[in-house]
């Protein structure tokens, strides 16, 4: 009886309890994920953005049945992620970012060998798997090395092809880029995007927009354990229509005068970017009020660099979205 | 299945600089010990069996420190979630680890042997030598089974790692690995009449120094089995424990 969907998260609820303090036991209750709901289709690419804590982690795991939800339900393939584990753990795979959850004295064909056999890959097709994916993620000719001895990429890499040892039908990636470098984020990107087009759903979660955008059918943005928005990447952007982003590099601009950007007439959202010594200022409007004389008046007497006005991206439209939240 | 994932598990456990260290040291000790102890005594058969003894003890202490704690290490590794997610009973994944602790204990066994020849020249004579085999093979298997237990439960105490520490002398000493178990109180009879480890030490003593190996070491695989069950019922419902307490993660 599977269904059309892939995913079904209906009203997904997590709280964490738990104790802190140690000689005066506290009761701590975070509510994580608050009431979360949302469909993916079959071999659709989904993005699961929001800000560090939002809650994308603990919904993932809700779904790929490591958690039990405090209350609603959700599906996998069809299947009850609470009732029916087994069924649903048959067709996920599970890549999160990070450089644990691998054996690290043993090598990583050893890795991939014991979680091939854990995951019911059946031994006649173990060999040849395990060699595609090795090539996959590019570490053909170091499978025999421990993974002590491997970068955090090259761990990163690991992580995913022993996701996919098993061709799962639903994929999940947590941050999967992490520690990636760029080139090679570039082919992890490719790779993605292919398997989607050969049918895999995928859920991603990834705090790089330039990454969402390019992948994603559709992006959900949840912050405080809450869905924000829901649409595919063009229709975020819609979100910052009207909008125009004034640009500036300056060293050193104290507070207040942040602040003072933020009362302006017009002014919708501001942020600061450290880079090092330079401090890059981001400051959405209304399109039709030219807010860039009055910034600069504002910002009198900080040394500046380059400044420059642009049309909104995705990002932004996600700052928008998550501060109106 | 089984046999894959207790290999690779030997692998990891048997490369840690630690283990390998404790692995040198810990035979040399109890061999030492076991002389010493049984020197007075002065036979021989008294002898190896006392270093039989002392090698089953570093099983033991393998198996409750690899098993107590083997839940708690993949969760330091962050392996935990990642087998926990294999669509399968979680018994069958756990099982070999506790195993694999019991075969690394069993090279323990095997060095003080070695060693007790090496250093203090132990005359290595069993009366039943296969049979030795056959009951070391069974004493391994079973502290596996048993360590299955042990891990299930202590997953779901508090003070996992204090019990580990208070229960490995007593066991060393109630199911008879140093001393006859005819020497001790009475009352630690009948614990030590369910807990395999007396049957399996029984059983190596057996054939050492002579005598029906088979009963006891049918009975220490017996209970062990009932271990095994135990065991598996115990850790379906602990990952469920932790799938609603949030345990299987580190944070
Ligand atoms: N095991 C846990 N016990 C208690 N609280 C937790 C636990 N795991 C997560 N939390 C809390 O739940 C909230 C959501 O965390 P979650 O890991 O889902 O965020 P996230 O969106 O994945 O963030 P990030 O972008 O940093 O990965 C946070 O406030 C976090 O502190
Ligand atoms: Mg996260």
């Amino acid at each position: 009886m599977d269904s059309d969907y892939a995913i079904e998260a209906d009203q997904l609820r997590r709280t964490y309890r738990g104790r802190s303090g140690w000689l005066r036991p506290r009761r701590t209750e975070v509510d994580a994920v608050r009431g979360v709901s949302f469909t993916v289709r079959r071999g659709e690419l989904f993005g699961l953005l929001g800000p560090n804590g939002a809650g994308k982690t603990t919904t993932i795991k809700m779904l790929n049945t490591l958690l039990l939800p405090t209350s609603g339900t959700a599906r996998v393939c069809g299947h009850d992620v609470v009732r029916q584990t087994r069924e649903v753990r048959r067709r996920i795979g599970y890549v999160f970012g990070g450089d644990r959850g691998l054996y690290e004295r043993l090598s990583a064909l050893d890795n991939l060998r014991y979680f091939a056999e854990l995951y019911g890959v059946s031994p006649r097709d173990r060999k040849r798997r395990i060699a595609e994916l090795l090539d996959l993620v590019g570490l053909a000719g170091r499978e025999r090395e421990r993974v002590e001895g491997y970068s955090r990429g090259m761990r990163q890499r690991l992580h995913i092809a022993r996701g996919l040892l098993h061709s799962p039908d639903v994929l999940f990636l947590d941050e999967p880029s992490i520690g990636v470098d760029p080139v090679a984020a570039r082919e992890l990107r490719r790779t993605v995007a292919e398997l989607a087009a050969t049918g895999t759903t995928v859920l991603l979660t990834t705090h790089y927009m330039v990454e969402a955008d390019e992948l994603c059918d559709r992006i959900a943005v949840i912050a405080d354990g809450q869905i924000q928005a829901l649409g595919s990447p063009a229709e975020l952007r819609h979100r910052a229509d009207g909008r125009r982003v004034v640009e500036v590099e300056a060293y050193g601009v104290p507070d207040t005068a942040v602040s003072a950007l933020r009362g302006l007439p017009g002014v919708r959202e501001t942020a600061v970017e450290e880079r090092g010594a330079l401090q890059l200022l981001t400051v959405q409007s209304d399109a039709h009020v030219d807010v860039q004389g009055e910034i600069l008046r504002e910002l009198a007497g900080v040394r500046l660099g380059r400044v420059s006005s642009r049309e909104p991206t995705l990002e932004d439209a996600y700052v928008a979205i998550v501060n109106a939240a | 299945m089984l046999l894959l994932g207790t290999l690779m598990h030997v692998k990891q456990i048997s490369r840690s600089p630690f283990e390998v260290a404790i692995a040198m040291v810990v035979p040399i000790v109890q061999a030492t010990l076991a002389v010493y102890l049984f020197r007075s005594g002065g036979e021989q058969h008294r002898l190896i069996e006392a270093a039989v003894g002392a090698g089953l003890m570093g099983v033991w202490s393998s198996v409750l420190f690899g098993s107590g704690g083997a839940i708690q290490n993949q969760r330091w590794q962050g392996t935990l979630e990642m087998i926990m997610l294999a669509p399968r009973r979680p018994v069958l994944v756990i099982l070999p680890i506790t195993v694999a602790t019991g075969l690394t204990g069993a090279y323990s066994l095997l060095a003080t042997l070695a060693w007790g020849r090496l250093l203090y020249g132990i005359r290595l004579d069993f009366a039943h030598p296969a049979a030795f085999v056959a009951a070391a093979v069974v004493c391994v298997v079973a502290l596996g089974m048993f360590g299955l237990l042990l891990a299930s439960t202590f997953v779901l105490m508090r003070n996992a790692n204090a019990l580990t520490n208070a229960l490995e002398y007593p066991i060393w000493l109630v199911s008879g690995m140093l001393v006859p178990i005819t020497v001790l109180p009475a009352w630690t009879g009948p614990i030590a009449a369910v807990l395999p480890t007396t049957w399996g030490a029984r059983a190596l003593r057996e054939a050492t120094t002579g005598g029906p190996v088979w009963p006891s070491a049918g009975i220490c695989l017996a209970i062990s089995l009932v271990c095994l069950t135990l065991g598996g019922f115990a850790m379906t419902y602990v990952e469920r424990r932790a799938r609603a307490a949030a345990t299987l993660a580190l944070a």
